[in-house]
């Protein structure tokens, strides 16, 4: 394979800007494209996560310098329910589909899987740009939704339908919901195509030497992630083509007959409001592991580097990903105990749900195991990494609580719910993300960042997920709906409010302390310190190349693999790490 | 850093255990027949994941704590212990299968039995930002609806066709009562029908620890018995619409007498 790739034809190197940075066919390149699309899409999303938590904390608060930033979100400075809504819709869809599909998989698998294979670039280049570009055109489309008539959609990011599927049913549920619609068709095309160039690059392009068994675990993450986007962005590529036919076109696939919405009868009929949540989650189940897969995998490299220890059994730690990916496609029925689904289902998706924490739990198992006897480097990738675990601990156990369908019936749908996956999806794979950054930014930008304040964003951070979202789960406990824009309504709810406040002081704080994060990344960019090729003193190959590494990856000859990626404190070596090309 | 690491993690998980078993927050009051057995589900799982919590946080800061970077030291070179982890992962598969296993029979009774004979017949019908009651009346029988008639603007007592379009026509319609509030008697089950006139809704009720979806185009079957008197907050559990967070009702549970009073009070006169 090697000599075939040899003889490729060099491609001629873009010197323009433009062909270097904008429209690259460098995975590299595309890679940078990804993050930064991410790492904009995350300001937006966590801005629009503290607007909500003013409303939540003080209801009955005037805001009218925020009036005049959002003339139609509030009303004599009180913001309106519809824009609190509004923004519960734009923060999750905003944090799923751009942020946490983004960055572990095409942002940092478009970088590093070429590279950790020995490979000089992907596949298909110019289906990666069309992936990019296509991403890029879902963000604004979503982003425009907050422009239009009515402003953004108010249905939440699950988008359930007959409130999705009827314009009238709600303000922003016109122009904004075909938007969104639009651009999560976009996104599912684009995820879809890059998928497809993952899987391939995978399989095909690996070096001499480079057994699958050989692959770093990012490796494995990001393909088995791109196995589960195969198989579940086309579905949701459909609901959301039936969903738009069912707006615009007269159709009526999720709309049954006789729906009276604002005093009038809705035409139409014959349609499921369960069709499509079975279709959504179909995709939405597997959805929240194709976000966490490639931060297990980039967990698990991170780990053993500071830890200067193989991973605790890597064959373990294959297998479980490949069976989280394979029953996470078994087990969408959890979201829907209380839908009119048919309860006897339910007990099926019940236990399967619970049977797919035994690999989750082989997983922490084995980052203990890793850290067990190690001689640990407390950098600041390590500090996320460690964060990880615990967090990925938290936010796991109350899995046991909601996949059972009696505990579900009481917790579905309230903040325990969100709590969760708060935990779980949203700040572990954050976790992951920050320890992906500072791990791999010296080969990056061949510059270090600013340790201390790496360091101090990982304390914040640790001590400020935690003071926003313990409490998310004992509201929840207490009874607590999810997507209720204020307390004042219920009676059981009332007690609840100082939660609330301190929730959103820990959320501004939090969100505070991002800025370290920022600060430190664009400041190192220019004034970090300057490394050489492996600063880690790491074993897999994207530590032999230059950093940043040249266009092609590998100047002359690929690389040739000898061993396997975790060779660390080799008893008889004469270092603590055996590079994968060292004989 | 690497003590400080492991009193974090440690603290963490002592303050996290700590808030859960602090008694400012919990389930609230519980008044169905069948709230005790899932209030026992929920203490035992509660248990058995903060357990399973502590345990890998006091290792994660073990681990923290003790196997730190020392100058010239090598970490100890391991691929793994399979026997371990196959023992850890029984464990793991045995705990976790059995909740799962324990976790249906509240359910089962709950879900897949019918409801009693002697059950009150009663149906909940949401629409946005409201909900409505109907009692099928003397002869047990709920009266033809039609999305058609649905009247909002006149819900006095014994309207027709009212709300939820009652066919003046049909004679079962004509003993229906029709109410904003759902008055049921204590210790008595009732098979609530679910429906829903334009959007998904849920029937939420806190101290009934029920929840259940109102989905348009579907009738949907529960039952239970509420077993203290007293008025519950019935909240919608499913986004709505901008003021779903206003929906609200109240189950009112009364003694057979002041519930038969109350049925006749509702009743078209």
């Amino acid at each position: 394979m090697s000599e075939k790739i040899r003889a490729l034809p060099q491609r001629a190197r873009p010197s323009t800007f433009i062909g270097k940075y904008l429209f690259s066919r460098d995975h590299k390149i595309i890679g940078l494209q990804y993050f930064f699309l991410a790492l904009t899409a995350a300001l937006v999303g966590s801005a629009m996560s503290l607007l909500m938590r003013l409303r939540l904390a003080w209801p009955q608060s005037r805001w009218p310098w925020l009036e005049m930033i959002f003339p139609g979100g509030f009303n004599d400075g009180l913001m309106k329910p519809e824009f609190y809504l509004a923004m519960v819709t734009m923060h999750g869809t905003m944090m799923v589909f751009m942020v946490l599909s983004v960055a572990p998989q095409s942002a940092f698998g478009n970088y590093f899987l070429p590279i950790q294979l020995g490979a000089r670039e992907m596949v298909f280049p110019r289906l990666n740009m069309l992936s990019f570009w296509l991403t890029l055109a879902s963000f604004v489309v979503l982003m425009s939704a907050l422009f239009v008539a009515g402003g953004a959609p108010i249905g939440g990011w699950t988008f359930y339908p007959p409130l999705s599927a009827i314009a009238s049913a709600g303000p922003g549920q016109a122009a904004g919901a075909d938007l969104w619609i639009i651009s999560i068709a976009i996104f599912c095309l684009a995820s879809f195509l890059g998928s497809i160039n993952f899987i391939i690059t995978t399989l095909v392009r690996r070096t001499k030497g480079m057994s699958l068994m050989r692959m770093p675990l990012t490796c494995w993450g990001w393909f088995t992630t791109a196995c589960i986007s195969l198989l579940a962005f086309p579905v949701l590529f459909v609901a959301a083509l039936l969903l738009f036919l069912d707006r615009n076109y007269g159709m009526s696939f999720f709309k049954p007959a006789g729906l009276v919405v604002t005093g009038h009868l809705i035409d139409g009929g014959g349609g499921s409001p369960l069709l499509w949540q079975h279709l959504f989650w179909f995709f939405g189940h597997p959805e929240v592991y194709l976000v966490i897969i490639p931060v297990m995998g980039v967990i698990s490299h991170v780990m053993a580097t500071f830890a200067r220890k193989p991973v605790f059994g890597y064959r373990a730690m294959v297998v479980s990903i490949l069976a989280i990916g394979g029953l996470g496609f078994l087990i969408w029925g959890h979201h829907m105990f209380v839908s009119g689904m048919n309860p006897r289902i339910g007990i099926a998706f019940s236990v399967l749900t619970l049977v797919i924490g035994v690999p989750s739990a082989v997983k922490t198992f084995n980052w203990l195991g890793t850290l067990w006897g190690a001689r640990i480097r407390f950098t600041a990738p390590m500090l996320f990494a460690i964060g990880f675990v615990s967090l990925f601990v938290s936010g796991g156990v109350t899995g046991l609580v909601l996949g059972q369908t009696a505990l579900d019936m009481v917790f579905h749908d309230t903040y325990f719910v969100t709590g969760h996956f708060h935990l779980i999806m949203g700040v572990a794979a954050v976790f992951g993300i920050f320890a992906a950054t500072y791990y791999w930014f010296p080969k990056m930008f061949g510059r270090r960042m600013n340790e201390a304040m790496g360091k101090a964003h990982f304390w914040l951070t640790f001590v400020g997920v935690y003071a926003i979202f313990v409490p998310f789960h004992l509201m929840g406990i207490a009874g607590h709906p999810r997507r209720y824009a204020d307390t004042l309504w219920f009676e059981f709810l009332k007690p609840l409010e100082p939660l609330h406040i301190l929730i959103t002081v820990a959320a501004f704080a939090t969100a505070a302390a991002q800025l370290i994060f920022v600060g430190n990344f664009f400041l190192s960019l220019w004034k970090g310190a300057s490394v050489g090729d492996n600063p880690w003193e790491a074993t897999t190959l994207e530590w032999t190349v230059a950093g940043p590494p040249p266009v092609e990856n590998f100047e002359d000859q690929p690389p040739v693999v000898h061993r396997g990626p975790y060779e660390y404190s080799t008893p008889g070596a004469a270092k603590d790490f055996l590079m994968q090309t060292e004989v | 850093m690497s003590r400080l690491l492991a009193i974090a993690i440690w603290l963490t998980a002592i303050v996290t255990v700590g808030l859960f078993i602090w008694p400012k927050w919990r389930l609230p009051e519980s008044v169905s027949a069948h709230s005790p057995a899932i209030d026992h589900q929920f203490k035992i799982t509660m248990a058995i994941i903060g357990v399973g919590f502590a345990l890998t946080h006091a290792a994660l800061g073990y681990a923290v704590w003790r196997f730190r970077a020392k100058d010239g030291e090598r970490a100890s070179h391991s691929h793994g212990n399979a026997r371990v982890e196959i023992i850890l992962a029984a464990i793991t598969a045995v705990v976790f299968i059995g909740l799962a296993i324990t976790g249906q029979r509240v359910w089962a009774q709950l879900r897949l039995n019918q409801a009693p004979p002697d059950a009150i017949q009663a149906e909940a019908v949401a629409q946005q930002f409201v909900w409505n009651f109907r009692y099928p009346g003397a002869d047990g029988k709920f009266g033809r609806t039609d999305p058609k008639l649905y009247n909002d603007a006149d819900n006095s007592i014994g309207a027709r066709p009212g709300p939820l379009g009652i066919d003046p026509n049909d004679p079962a319609g004509k003993d229906d009562v029709v109410t904003t509030t759902l008055a049921a008697p204590v210790n008595r089950p009732i098979n609530l029908t679910l429906r829903s006139k334009d959007v998904i809704h849920d029937f939420y009720v806190p101290a009934l620890r029920l929840k259940q979806d109102a989905v348009p185009g579907m009738k949907i079957n529960i039952h239970f018995a509420a077993t203290r008197e007293g008025r519950y907050e019935i909240a919608c559990a499913e986004l709505c619409g901008q003021f779903h967070h206003q929906m609200r009702a109240y189950l009112d549970v009364r003694s057979s007498r002041d519930f038969e009073e109350w049925m006749k009070k509702n009743s078209k006169q």
